[in-house]
């Protein structure tokens, strides 16, 4: 126990949460933003995908780093544009429509990469983001190792869980989608297109965990491997629920999930970790996804219209 | 009893040689009105006369095939609710169309600022429908969650967002079916202040009385075509109904009936409250046979439990249900079917059949894991289409045969299916909710006659209506229902529409408890 | 725009569409052969003939089939008693294990190849059986915890493979033993490379057809698919039916990791099953979940990936082609299938 208890006050370990956070946080903000506005979007695992892939080749082939990301956020909100072209004005099944996408963008990253680097056995390397080294603030003890020795994506990520927040809850727009998610007939009724919010909400949110895929060979790993992603997105669908559709408590969510993955990565070193087999660790994030779905089954308070197509003039 | 003397106003509204159509079905035809300023014109019709489809034209949901709609001489762009809106139409939906989940607030401004505005913050819009509520009589919280108020309250809420945005005209499609009487009159004061404020209304209902009471005009349309329009100080009710319905249909009206044993009794019954649905208190009912109970009330004051809990689909909390003096030793679904219950639900399309299903598996939907429908485990196929073969037959289904989709027929004659399903056993106890909501005049007066030659043969029927016109012309014994509380039985002729209003509105419970 | 239902779609509409959906996804192939610097036409062509074209090609596809027909029965009954098992592939490894518990000898049990079926299908089963518990006791969306499932078993497998196991003359790979002779499938015939599991798929198919059309259960489980609130409240007991659906589309999805340790490998490892088990979601969906059609399409999807393979050795494509097809497929599918029934139309 006392293993744990060191791992909790080392700072390198807050520093590694924050990281692990990130990229779940950004991907977990895109699904939000989708079932806030009334559309589950199981199209995330293959998005996330898509958005490391291209972000890596992008900066590979001599793109700047944000330009990686711009191109990350742009494939993704293609595949989400294709998801909201089905779902939206179609109300194709988002169960199969997300599968679907899910399929095609995680086999089109595996095409691309093939055909890009045919004869390459190990992925290339890119250069990527650094930390940012503060002035005063990463030098403070511990605080700045855990908060200012992050890259420039990391204060991205949660900046972008700022603005999400922000514009859900501040501003006409969120209300307005909320209220797609909510009850379309009432958005409708009050002049606007719910097939215009949703098909936004889809598109931006897309895009967003395209970036979450790109900080992966961005920041985190700095290459592009098929299994790399390795069912986060899923994570993240069940993030958005434990979080119970709020951004903050979404973000506190991934924080308490990366605490977790960080631990187990950590806790394989210690001495329990020669005793268990190394699978058991590996297991935790899903166990724990799954617990967290258990935990708040009860109270989750979901969008009313979540899944529920809609169709003008029907009602 | 006209609000204002008709102006010679200008003309607002201009509806022209509307025709609308869904696949071969003319829903209207070349329909044309005015609208003056500061006029109350009621459109009348019966269920499917296509006074929504015009009014949802009108609003922008539905693109006419034809014609055209002019307001304030402009003519509008079809299929756009925002020009609507923006021009001036207000429309309070019969479904609200409000968020259950947002507040009062939120749901009036939502759409009012542009989405790409960061909003003008909350206080201004408070003021504003604070100002509003008391200029109109429309008490409201604005901090609200839409989803705690009652069923008044959010029609209060619906006419605010039309007002909220400056409204000229509003349309109410059927605004009074949700209201006690007394509800009723506080909307019609309303109404009137804003006709004083030189709005102009269009009324929609299939309530004569109603419409006499504060429409200048009347127009009546019949399958989709305008077929009479009249001031309302030229008409009677008389006259009124026959434009409505074209030939002279009588509903049956039940004689009074001496009442056999108790069959099913509710004693003491309390069930907690589910998210928005009211629970039920403490409440004790006989359904008695040869005898139509009828329980009255306004929708979302704890029928749809109390329908569910004799359907099986609900326990209750507290209390016991005897069937014929025993307590059934579990309580479901099949429960209540093994029971000899027949229950006709609220809503057809959702609940009463699988609409993907064909006519013969809807018929077994409820019987289908018995002999001689199944053996073993095995389906008997044939066997299920003789029964539906049956039913198309003695209760007049009108198909193409058992093996069409159900979801093909009209309102009617799947609820004419759906009775054949449930009386064919012959059940002792008949739970009626809203049988006859959106059937046309025909299928009315068979599903009543029906219901009374039930109750004839000695089963118990309970009755559930927010029609108060239905409930009293049927019912042996009324009782009123009012957030989950159970008012005394009043036998047949012992009571008024005013009385039962009273007692819809929640007055005379006082010394029972309230809710929990 | 909106959709309108259209009450009586012509044979023409329907056979079109379909139809449509299958050119477009041939477009698609030939834009990513032209996008690879390949001729089109020979890749389309090489293609089918590397799935068709010879006896042992056919071989080799209808053998890729076998697990295809068993994870697309699998994910049929399932959506259509709207049960979203998107866990076909951990219920498939689940069967795979218990081939290798009974067929290596390590429990001895006589009738070894009847009895590991059945308690695949049983283990199959079990791994279903939570997810749909936690749905019907607790409401928790089963999409993500099956699919979080798959993630688990597979480390459990890697786990056993590295562990329990492991085959001690495996030279360090992570692979078990391989079974004895009696818990193998026998070839249909002597020199032919196809083996039993093959056609126990088949009559999986048809059996799996009848229990819909002929029996109280299928009927309860199209019931509860079609109008779950409807089938509640006309007595079909709800959640049993679900859960005797999750119970049958675990032990089928289990049978495709069986047949494949028992019938094709002869042992596990980690690489048994290249995702069988979302593939069965597509074969489902474009047999419309019809049973019978399941056997068509999972010949289907196995030709195009095993006639990629085929067309990629040969051409330089890269195999990968085979997934974006299926995936563009199911796409064009769904929307086809459903222009078949409603038109988009203005206002």
């Amino acid at each position: 126990m006392s293993e744990i208890f060191d791992i909790l006050i080392s700072a390198s370990f807050w520093a590694a949460v924050i990281r692990i956070a990130s990229p779940l946080i950004l991907a977990t903000m895109g699904e939000l933003i989708c079932e806030r506005a009334g559309v589950l979007n199981l199209g995330i695992e293959g998005i996330m995908v898509i958005g490391a892939f291209t972000g890596w080749i992008a900066v590979y082939q001599g793109m700047p780093l944000w330009g990686g990301v711009a191109v990350a956020m742009s494939a993704g909100m293609l595949f989400g544009l294709l998801h909201a072209t089905l779902t939206v004005p179609f109300g194709l099944s988002q169960h199969v429509v997300g599968l679907g996408v899910t399929l095609l963008a995680t086999s089109t990253s595996s095409f691309a990469y093939r055909l890009a680097l045919p004869e390459v056995t190990s992925p290339p390397k890119i250069e990527p983001f650094q930390p940012l080294d503060l002035p005063v603030l990463s030098d403070l003890p511990f605080l700045g190792e855990v908060l200012f020795t992050q890259t420039a994506f990391t204060w991205f990520a949660f900046g972008v869980a700022v603005l999400v927040a922000l514009v859900l809850f501040r501003t006409p727009l969120g209300l307005a989608l909320r209220a797609a998610g909510e009850n379309p007939s009432a958005v409708e009724a009050q002049g606007l297109s719910v097939t215009g919010l949703r098909m936004g909400a889809v598109i931006v949110g897309s895009g967003l965990m395209a970036t979450g895929g790109a900080f992966l060979t961005l920041s985190a790993f700095s290459s592009f491997f098929f299994e790399m992603v390795n069912g986060r997105g899923w994570i993240c669908v069940a993030l958005v629920v434990f979080g119970a559709w709020r951004p903050g408590k979404a973000v506190l969510g991934a924080i308490l999930f990366a605490a977790f993955d960080a631990l187990q990565i950590r806790l394989q070193q210690t001495p329990l970790g020669a005793d268990l087999p190394y699978q058991v660790f590996l297991m935790a994030p899903y166990v724990l996804s799954i617990l967290a779905l258990i935990l708040m089954s009860r109270r989750a308070e979901v969008p009313a219209a979540l899944m529920v197509p809609y169709n003008k003039g029907e009602r | 009893m006209t609000v204002t003397a008709p102006q010679a106003g200008d003309i607002v509204l201009r509806l022209d040689n509307i025709t609308k159509r869904f696949g071969a079905l003319v829903a209207n035809s070349a329909i044309s009105l005015d609208l003056k300023r500061g006029e109350v014109i009621a459109l009348l019709g019966e269920n499917g006369a296509g006074k929504t489809t015009l009014m949802n034209i009108l609003f922008g949901h539905y693109q006419a095939d034809e014609g055209r709609v002019e307001v304030f001489g402009q003519t509008l762009p079809p299929g756009n609710p925002r020009a609507a809106l923006a021009a001036g139409v207000g429309m309070v939906h019969q479904h609200f169309t409000l968020a259950d989940n947002l507040s009062v607030l939120d749901n009036i401004t939502l759409g009012t600022e542009s989405l790409w505005s960061r909003g003008k913050g909350r206080q201004a819009a408070r003021a504003r429908i604070a100002a509003l509520s008391a200029e109109f009589g429309l008490a409201v919280h604005p901090d609200a969650r839409v989803g705690s108020l009652s069923v008044g309250e959010r029609q209060r809420v619906e006419i605010l967002k039309a007002l909220y945005r400056d409204a000229r005209i509003l349309i109410l499609d059927e605004p009074t079916a949700v209201l006690t009487p007394q509800e009723t009159d506080a909307l019609f004061e309303t109404l009137r202040k804003a006709v004083a404020l030189g709005l102009s209304i269009i009324f929609i209902s299939h309530k004569l009385h109603e419409v006499m009471a504060i429409a200048d005009r009347c127009i009546v349309l019949r399958h989709g075509k305008v077929v009479g329009e009249v001031n309302t100080h030229a008409t009677d009710r008389a006259s009124l109904a026959a434009l409505m319905v074209g030939s002279a249909v009588t509903l049956p009206k039940a004689e009074a009936r001496v009442a056999g044993p108790v069959l099913l009794r509710l004693d003491h019954v309390s069930t907690r409250a589910r998210g928005t649905a009211t629970g039920l208190s403490d409440l004790s009912l006989d359904l008695c046979s040869g005898q139509i109970t009828g329980l009255a009330g306004v929708s979302g004051n704890g029928q749809a439990v109390l329908a569910d809990l004799i359907s099986g689909l609900v326990r209750p909390d507290a209390g016991r249900i005897e069937i014929a003096g025993v307590e059934p030793a579990s309580w479901s679904p099949r429960q209540a079917l093994n029971h000899h219950i027949a229950r006709i639900p609220e809503d057809r399309h959702k609940t009463g059949t699988i609409s993907d299903f064909n006519l013969t598996e809807n018929a077994v939907l409820e019987t289908y894991s018995k002999p001689p429908f199944s053996r073993m485990g095995w389906m008997n196929w044939p066997a299920a289409e003789d029964f539906a073969r049956g039913i198309i037959a003695r209760y007049d289904v009108r198909c193409q045969g058992v093996l069409q989709r159900i979801r093909l027929l009209s309102g009617g004659n799947m609820q004419k299916l759906i009775l054949g399903r449930v009386l064919e056993p012959g059940p002792r106890i008949i739970l009626a909710n809203q049988p006859v909501r959106g059937l046309d005049v025909g299928a009315i007066a068979y599903v009543h006659t029906q219901l009374i030659a039930a109750r004839d043969s000695g089963a118990a029927v309970l009755l559930i209506s927010e029609d108060l016109d239905e409930i009293q012309s049927l019912s042996d014994v009324i009782h009123v229902i009012s957030e989950g509380r159970l008012s005394p039985g009043f036998a047949r002729g012992t009571t008024t529409a005013a009385e039962l209003g009273l007692w819809m509105a929640g007055q005379g419970f006082e010394g029972k408890d309230r809710a929990a | 725009m909106r959709l309108e239902p259209i009450p009586n779609p012509t044979l023409g509409r329907q056979l079109a569409l379909p139809a449509a959906a299958l050119a477009a996804t041939v477009v698609v192939a030939s834009l990513l052969a032209l996008l690879a610097g390949a001729n089109p036409f020979a890749v389309l062509g090489q293609i089918v003939t590397g799935a068709f074209g010879s006896k042992f090609a056919l071989l080799e596809t209808l053998n890729r089939a076998t697990p295809l027909i068993f994870t697309g029965l699998a994910v049929a009954v399932a959506f259509k008693a709207k049960l979203w098992n998107i866990g076909a592939e951990a219920q498939l490894y689940a069967g795979a294990i218990v081939a290798v518990l009974f067929g290596t000898g390590m429990l001895g049990t006589p009738f070894v190849l009847p009895v590991s079926a059945a308690l695949a299908m049983l283990a199959g089963a079990l791994v279903l059986l939570g997810p749909v518990l936690l749905k019907t006791r607790l409401g928790v969306d089963e999409v993500v915890t099956t699919l979080l499932f798959n993630f688990i078993m597979l480390l459990f497998v890697s786990y056993l493979l590295e562990g329990p196991m492991k085959d001690p003359m495996g030279m360090g790979w992570p692979k078990s033993e391989a079974l004895i002779k009696e818990a193998r499938l026998p070839r249909i015939a002597e020199g032919l490379r196809l083996h039993w599991g093959f056609v126990l798929a088949l009559i999986a198919a048809i059996a799996v057809h009848v229990l819909e059309r002929r029996t109280t259960f299928g009927f309860e489980m199209r019931a509860v698919g079609a109008n779950l609130g409807a089938a509640r409240f006309a007595g079909v007991p709800v959640n049993r039916v679900l859960v005797q659906t999750a119970l049958l589309s675990g032990g089928l999805a289990a049978l495709a990791g069986w047949s494949e340790v028992a019938g094709l490998k002869g042992h596990l490892s980690q690489d048994l099953s290249p995702g069988f088990g979302y593939t069965g979601i597509i074969v489902a969906m474009l047999a419309l979940l019809n049973p019978l059609g399941v056997i068509g399409t999972a010949i289907f999807v196995a030709g195009i990936f095993v006639g990629s393979d085929a067309m990629s050795r040969a051409a330089g494509v890269p195999t990968y082609i085979a997934d974006m097809l299926l995936a563009s497929a199911l796409l064009f599918m769904v929307l086809a299938i459903l222009l078949t029934r409603v038109r988009l139309v203005r206002g």
